[in-house]
């Protein structure tokens, strides 16, 4: 790929500062040089109803190397979670993200905190992008108390309302006009902010998608619909869901952006135009073209709907993290061995949180009757046996 | 049990003391078990194969072969114009299936689970439901809407809600809960069969479980009446009524209490609505103290409707207040010990029984 970079000096400063303890938020400067570097993405951007953006990106050493420590963390996180899993450790559902960590990671590039998200229940890797710890996420999933949700949720209800990060939605398709809601109050709010709504394939095809991306367009929202298509619903391929996968389309009168959802550069050039779009013009889809490495969720093997060459295919040719990581080592900004030792970093620090996470105790009972109600005007709930437990709600 | 149980014999008579209890029991090689899955796996595919307007719908039933393998080989035996895998769109599908009924059509709809059904609800009540009787018996709409309902194991509160108390509410909707593979295969039939929409609530936890069953029930003539609960275990002492999965646990509160000489009568649904009060009452008025177990939230439950319809015809033989134990009043939440708190246990339903039937010791003697 092209590029051209202008460097203030000859010498290069990668400093690695010691990692802070897992109980503060992920926001840790590997790099610090900030010198502008431009990238050009290898796929380029198609659109419909609107002009792409350009594929020369602007990024700089620090976010490169922040992007690279940032997916393998969501990436070792991940696969740290198929193994309590397996162990037993977690239970009920669990939808893993790796492959797609580029989206998560691209578009936090481009936005704010006080740009809102909303997802479905594959909302790991997408909450620990919000700012959400390592712990609050183990905890969680093991339902501790030390989880973003006191272990009420699990793994398909992770929030982080101070971050703007809305769920984690079991229901699919639901986020969606919920996403729009979200967008709804922050015109409403004159915020100049907008909200990222994100649905699979699968959810694609719901109705309430469209009633909701008609009302957007209708009101001009600035919500931002962003199909991370993984070309499976489950066991069912696009082609056998969709009469047209061309989901960057399906907006008719909404435009859309397809977009190389392994290619965190060009994730982050997408978001940001969808941002300024959507402020002005109202909604606008992105397609990102991802891929998931594990099944559905951990009771689907993930290889009866698909072959293990094609996964190992785009693991070879497309993942993300190992683009990020030619792209460091062709400019220069670390060698091999700093990558692998920030690889070994991430390893033991998620290996270290899930030692703490294991030990956060289980909620107390009571907690089965918190939060029942913001406001429970005295009123009481019960247990199962309606005689032995009983609670009054604050 | 319906009919005459024919058992093999191995060439030697066995002298066998039968229990009062109509669960068999057989001490030949020859007993026959089967799943839940299975059991309702059969019974789809005899019903597919014995009219051809029947025809299956849903997420993943086809090539993946059922979310929970309930479709297993279907789509290979009956081909993709009978096993139709859908988009993830619940209004969508099932409204068309409620149209292909009402043309001649007799559609199976799997919902993933039960909770989803709400994307569709409005078809499955005012399309579905009230169709025959706005058209005053035009358009009967002969269609089972079926799939897990109810709490599973650490799904969390979007995937846990049990919908027995709702859809057995609305006129014109018959809602099924079957809880044994006997259960699974009888009134599934019934259902495919039966002329009106069916509601079959399944239970996820329940699909693996495995049941004897007769040659009477595997026979593919086998049915099970619309309507009439079954009386699983024969007591004196309180009535205990269940549906699915708590029926077992009804079962196993029934043997602790047997030590403790209360003899229980265990009552399996089986039919939420028309709901067997005639058989509820029967046993009420035998036992004199009721409990009413089940899953789903507390308020306006399946609990409050049998224990209004027992004081409503049987108040003067009741000697006890009735005792409901249900799932807890909050969303399910997903940590195990607070779960374990939201479902009912089988010492919630002994302690209750317990409560019923000691509550005629005066008061005085109990300070």
């Amino acid at each position: 790929m092209a590029l051209s970079y202008l460097r203030s000096s000859s010498s290069r400063s990668v400093n690695l500062l010691k990692p802070l303890s897992s109980s503060l938020p992920l926001r840790r400067p590997i790099s610090t040089d900030t010198t502008p570097i431009t990238v050009e993405t290898s796929v380029p951007f198609t659109s419909h109803q609107c002009d792409a953006p350009s594929c020369s990106v602007e990024t700089n050493p620090k976010e490169l190397l922040t992007f690279f420590r940032d997916m393998a963390l969501m990436r070792r996180m991940e696969i740290a979670a198929d193994s309590l899993y397996k162990a037993k450790l977690i239970r009920g559902f669990c939808h893993l993200y790796d492959g797609q960590e580029a989206v998560a990671v691209g578009m936090e590039a481009a936005i704010t905190k006080k740009d809102c998200i909303i997802t479905a229940y594959r909302d790991h890797c997408t909450f620990i992008g919000r700012g959400g710890t390592l712990l609050e996420v183990f905890a969680e999933l093991m339902g501790r108390q030390a989880g973003c949700s006191k272990g009420k949720g699990g793994s398909m209800h992770f929030y982080k309302k101070d971050s703007n990060f809305y769920g984690g939605h079991g229901i699919v398709g639901a986020q969606v006009p919920l996403g729009c809601g979200l967008a709804f109050a922050q015109k409403y709010s004159k915020d100049e902010t907008v909200t990222f709504a994100l649905y699979g394939d699968g959810a694609a095809n719901q109705g309430q998608l469209f009633e909701a991306l008609n009302i957007s367009a209708l009101w001009d929202l600035p919500a931002i619909l962003v199909c991370e298509n993984n070309h499976y619903g489950m066991g069912t391929a696009e082609w056998r869901a969709a009469k047209s996968p061309a989901y960057y389309k399906r907006g008719d009168y909404v435009p859309g952006l397809k977009v190389d959802g392994m290619d965190a550069l060009a994730v982050k050039q997408a978001c940001k135009f969808a941002k300024e779009h959507a402020l002005k013009n109202g909604p606008i889809i992105l397609e990102m073209d991802t891929y998931r490495y594990h099944g559905h969720s951990m009771s689907d093997p993930g290889s009866t709907y698909r072959t293990r060459d094609e996964i190992s295919g785009v693991r070879q040719e497309r993942d993300p993290i190992e683009r990020i990581r030619k792209l460091i080592l062709s400019h220069d900004l670390a060698t091999e061995k700093e990558l692998k030792d920030i690889e070994k970093e991430v390893r033991k620090e998620v290996d270290d949180t899930i030692t703490q996470a294991k030990e956060s105790p289980m909620p107390e009972p009571s907690e089965l009757f918190t939060n029942v109600y913001a406001k429970g005007l005295g009123v009481e709930s019960f247990g199962a046996d309606r005689k032995e437990v009983r609670a009054t709600l604050p | 049990m319906l009919g005459v149980v024919r058992k093999k014999m191995l060439g030697q008579s066995l002298l066998k003391i039968r229990p009062a209890v109509s669960v068999l029991r057989s001490y030949s090689s020859s007993a026959k078990h089967m799943t839940v899955r299975d059991a309702l796996n059969s019974a789809l595919d005899e019903e597919m194969s014995a009219d051809q307007k029947v025809f299956l719908m849903g997420e993943e039933v086809g090539e993946y072969q059922g979310a929970y393998k309930i479709s297993k080989g279907l789509l290979e035996k009956y081909g993709p114009e009978r096993v139709l895998d859908t988009p993830i769109t619940e209004a969508g599908f099932a409204g068309i299936a409620v149209g292909a009924a009402y043309h001649g059509l007799k559609p199976v709809v799997e919902f993933m689970t039960f909770n989803f059904s709400m994307q569709a609800i409005d078809h499955i009540i005012n399309s579905a439901a009230k169709s025959n009787y706005m058209s005053a018996g035009q358009m009967s709409v002969p269609i089972v809407f079926r799939g897990p309902n109810g709490a599973a194991a650490g799904v969390g509160a979007q995937h846990s809600q049990c919908y027995a108390a709702w859809y057995a509410s609305c006129p014109g909707l018959k809602v099924l809960t079957p809880y044994s593979s006997e259960d699974a295969r009888g009134l599934l039939k019934a259902a495919i069969r039966d002329p009106d929409p069916v509601v079959f609530l399944e239970n996820e936890l329940l699909y693996g479980e495995s049941f004897s069953v007769s040659d009477e029930v595997l026979d593919s003539s086998f049915c099970l009446p619309i309507g009439k609960a079954k009386i699983e275990r024969v007591g004196r002492d309180v009535t205990i009524t269940a549906f699915s999965k708590m029926v077992g646990h009804a079962l196993k509160a029934a043997e602790i209490l047997e030590k403790d000489g209360i003899d229980a009568e265990v009552i399996n649904l089986r039919s939420i609505r028309p709901l067997d009060r005639s058989t509820i009452n029967a046993s009420v008025r035998k036992t004199n103290r009721l409990i009413t177990a089940e899953e789903g939230f507390p308020q306006h439950g399946v609990g409050a409707e049998i224990c209004a319809s027992v004081v409503e015809e049987s108040f003067a033989y009741l000697d006890a207040p009735v005792e409901r134990i249900a799932g807890a009043d909050v969303p399910m939440p997903y940590a195990a010990n607070l779960e374990r708190l939201a479902v009912p246990q089988v010492e919630d339903i002994v302690r209750a029984a317990k409560r019923a039937c000691y509550r005629s010791v005066p008061l005085a003697a109990a300070a």
